[in-house]
């Protein structure tokens, strides 16, 4: 019988991927977005988990609004990807120092 | 029963492996489509689970919007990904250690809970039965009755990222002939055309 705690720990396994992800590839920023997307994903694998186990279905509203925000998220960072490539013709993590922060 | 639980190692497996794929492809390319094969196969997980609708919406916005535009920009984008990999072997030590460690954080708390007596009784919205009435429709009722600010603010935000995404792609670029409707509007015909009395023969220059 599939329980609760399964679908946790697919989801614990996705997030620290994602983690790992952000880690191994930092300076490619396209993979890092891709990492984000992976524990946004394991996050919502979570409140699904919950919101059937309870049956309570605030968590599936909340794993609706998780996804909006995820997709604006992607959108905004992938223009940005690109005006900075445009610009200056690279996308290395490193050579974001334009504000010198 | 047992198609239940097989279904569910199938999917996780794929969920697993397709998560590592995506951080350790080679190719950006091959990452959004073993991206892809994640969200689809989290969306199996869903429907497993009886939460069809964010099933389907995570097949439609994720793998028709968002993986795509993932695609567009890493093909669009002419950059040399194999320099990014150079400096890779650094990181995986710290990174494995990070991992670890919060991997062992999140086991101890997953080894460890309990769900207290007094969470049926806080329900914000309690999911009514399948013979009822099904999963969308039940999440359809709350959306548009408890939750519409926070579903009309959903809009806005999309809004907001859709205009933002303009703004930062859109250029003006010169040499491109485009069409000036107030121009064209305020063209009249007094100045734009000139009648001549040609005889014939004359050979007149216009």
């Amino acid at each position: 019988m599939i329980g609760l705690e399964h679908y946790l720990v697919v989801a614990t396994i996705l997030f620290v991927t994602g983690v790992f992800g952000i880690f191994l590839n930092r300076k490619n920023i396209i993979v890092i977005l891709m990492a984000i997307e992976l524990m946004l994903l394991a996050v919502n694998i979570n409140l699904v988990a919950f919101s059937v186990h309870l049956g309570d279905l605030v968590g599936q509203v909340f794993t609706l609004f998780v996804l909006t925000v995820a997709a604006a998220e992607a959108a905004i960072g992938l223009a940005i990807l690109v005006c900075f490539h445009r610009n200056r013709d690279t996308i290395a993590v490193d050579e974001v120092s334009g504000l010198r922060g | 029963m047992v198609i239940q639980t097989l279904a569910f190692y199938v999917f996780a497996l794929l969920v697993v492996f397709a998560g590592l794929s995506v951080i350790l492809a080679r190719n950006p390319v091959h990452g959004v489509l073993w991206l892809i094969l994640a969200f689809l196969s989290s969306a199996g997980l869903f429907v497993l689970q009886g939460a069809e609708f964010i099933a389907l919406l995570l097949v439609i916005v994720y793998v028709g919007a968002v993986a795509v535009l993932f695609l567009f920009v890493v093909m669009m984008l002419d950059v040399d990904f194999a320099a990014f990999r150079a400096g890779m072997a650094k990181y995986i030590p710290v990174g494995l250690l990070i991992g670890v460690v919060l991997l062992m954080i999140l086991g101890i708390e997953i080894g460890d809970w309990t769900i207290s007596p007094l969470a049926d009784g806080q329900r914000q919205s309690v999911a009514p039965m399948v013979t009822e009435s099904h999963n969308t429709q039940a999440l359809g009722q709350v959306i548009y009755t408890d939750f519409v600010l926070l579903f009309q603010s959903a809009g806005l935000i999309l809004l907001v990222a859709m205009i933002g995404a303009i703004v930062l792609t859109h250029r003006r670029r010169d040499r491109v002939k485009r069409q000036d409707i107030l121009q064209q509007m305020y063209r009249d015909p007094k100045r734009s055309i000139e009648l001549k009395d040609l005889r014939p023969g004359s050979g007149d220059k216009l």
